[in-house]
């Protein structure tokens, strides 16, 4: 009984995951159409909520298309990493209280961990298409989220130390008086922008820049290939607005309404954050993205991890 | 730093903005009156077909995309014996209407001229020939030019000036 309630759980949480990443697609579209004045594809069924579907239906049936020069196992396997990594690191996310796949005590270094192995998918694809922009596009890719990785992981640190465990539901538990965004609030800030950098979001979409690149890592890529890929950063979205929720927005927590409602509510209102992010800023050039990594991001997360160390240790005592 | 949240609270002030899309196929765009869509051939007050089968409109076209045989008839007037205009080269400039002397050729405010099969984009003066006179109701070429009629050259009639000698600096 007991694994077939995991069972479930797993096909349930993986079924909304990718719905909802399929589904942002046309959130997307049409918020930034909303801040851009327009009205974003509203034809395909009522206010174009099947542009989805047709969308897929459409990668379904084009050429696979797998270039002669290119390692071809590589080649393969390199979407399926990105989609692979994402959707592993939400076996640990606790949707609301009882409603997670497992309960790992190193729950948020698992993210961190999978987080990293993303880059993999990256990296491959841009080596294995054996295209010099999509090499370039690898080649950043990997500096950046390399760079981004190190604060990303100090910038949490923080909430841990005030959690004292790494397990994801202690830490929301933990957030059951006040929110960690208010203690942690640089630490906020830099998760916040590191999330959007090692999601290769816009303003961080640098590996992809099709102003430079064409389309970066994933120019060689058609059909479904690129869909996972497409598919991959919108689970990351949806990852890294969970995490944001999770470590500083108390999770579940919140008056009336049911946990998962609350959930919902606030992974979705950092969905949007994160789309008019894209709607708003230009994208930095590369050696400017390096150096706010190396030379500012880094010593704040430092600094921040130092500053709630020394109050963590004052209050409790060093027993 | 302020500016990055400045531009995303202005971005986000769009939301309250009205869309400025035109919804195409239900709504339809307020078009210019001088706005260049489907060329007609337009005719006098009198009804009367104004083409004098000149062959401006056919030099002036940058896309090659007017055809037209000039033909007179008893009394010496000339008209088109066919006129074609092939819509699928048509870039609508307009210079076609430029060049014409006697405003027979315009452009109009219709760009709805789409067709599964390309050959019927090529109009032949039937399909190109309006009852009316267009954008110019009260012209009439050939009250302001003059004509020859039997005996009587341009100018000889009464209260009739002579035609402006062309070649002739005096004023």
């Amino acid at each position: 009984m007991e694994i077939v309630i995991h069972i479930v759980t797993v096909l349930v949480v993986l079924f909304c995951v990718l719905n909802v990443a399929a589904g942002l697609i046309w959130v997307e579209r049409r918020l930034l159409a909303l801040w851009q004045d327009r009205y974003g594809p509203n034809r395909v069924g009522p206010l174009g909520l099947m542009q989805v579907a047709a969308d897929t239906i459409k990668l379904f049936f084009k050429e696979d298309w797998i270039p002669p020069f290119a390692d071809k196992p590589v080649f393969v396997l390199a979407p399926a990493i990105v989609m692979l990594t994402v959707l592993m690191s939400f076996t640990v996310l606790p949707f609301a209280p009882g409603m997670q796949v497992s309960d790992l005590n190193i729950g948020l270094l698992f993210v961190l961990a999978m987080s990293s192995l993303g880059v993999y998918s990256v990296v491959l694809g841009g080596w294995s298409s054996d295209n010099k922009y999509s090499l370039m596009g690898g080649l950043r890719a990997a500096a950046q989220m390399l760079s981004y990785e190190v604060f990303m992981g100090l910038s949490l640190m923080g909430v841990v130390l005030l959690t004292g465990s790494f397990s994801l539901t202690s830490i929301v538990e933990a957030q059951r008086k006040i929110w960690f965004v208010i203690p942690q609030f640089l630490g906020f800030v830099l998760f916040l922008i590191a999330g959007a950098a090692e999601m290769r979001r816009l303003p961080f979409d640098i590996p992809e820049a099709e102003s430079e690149l064409v389309a970066g890592y994933h120019s060689e890529y058609s059909g479904m290939k690129f869909g996972m890929f497409f598919v991959g950063e919108y689970v990351g979205v949806v990852l890294i607005s969970s995490l944001i929720t999770i470590l500083f927005f108390g999770g579940w927590h919140g008056p009336v309404l049911p946990p998962i409602v609350w959930f919902l509510i606030k992974v979705f209102a950092f969905i949007a954050f994160f789309i008019l992010l894209r709607a708003g800023l230009p994208r930095p050039r590369f050696d400017q993205l390096m150096s706010w990594g190396w030379k500012i991001m880094l010593p704040l997360a430092l600094a921040n991890l130092l500053v709630t160390g020394a109050i963590v240790l004052a209050v409790r005592g060093s027993g | 730093m302020i500016s990055i949240i400045r531009t995303l609270w202005q971005i986000l002030l769009h939301s309250f903005r009205p869309r400025v899309t035109i919804q195409y196929p239900e709504e339809k765009p307020a078009l210019a009156p001088r706005y260049r869509g489907r060329i007609i051939l337009s005719r006098d007050p009198d009804g009367g077909e104004r083409c004098v089968a000149c062959y401006l409109c056919a030099v002036a076209c940058p896309v090659d995309c007017i055809a037209l045989q000039a033909t007179e008839d008893s009394t010496g007037r000339r008209r088109p014996e066919f006129f074609r205009i092939n819509f699928s080269r048509c870039i609508f400039c307009g210079l076609c209407e430029e060049a014409c002397p006697t405003y027979a050729i315009q452009l109009t405010p219709d760009f709805e001229i789409c067709e599964y099969d390309r050959q019927k984009l090529v109009y032949e003066k039937e399909d190109l020939t309006i009852s009316g006179p267009g954008k110019y109701p009260g012209y009439n070429f050939w009250r302001v030019a003059g004509v020859k009629i039997g005996g009587k050259d341009k100018g000889q009639a009464e209260r009739e000036e002579p035609p402006v000698d062309l070649n002739s600096l005096m004023p």
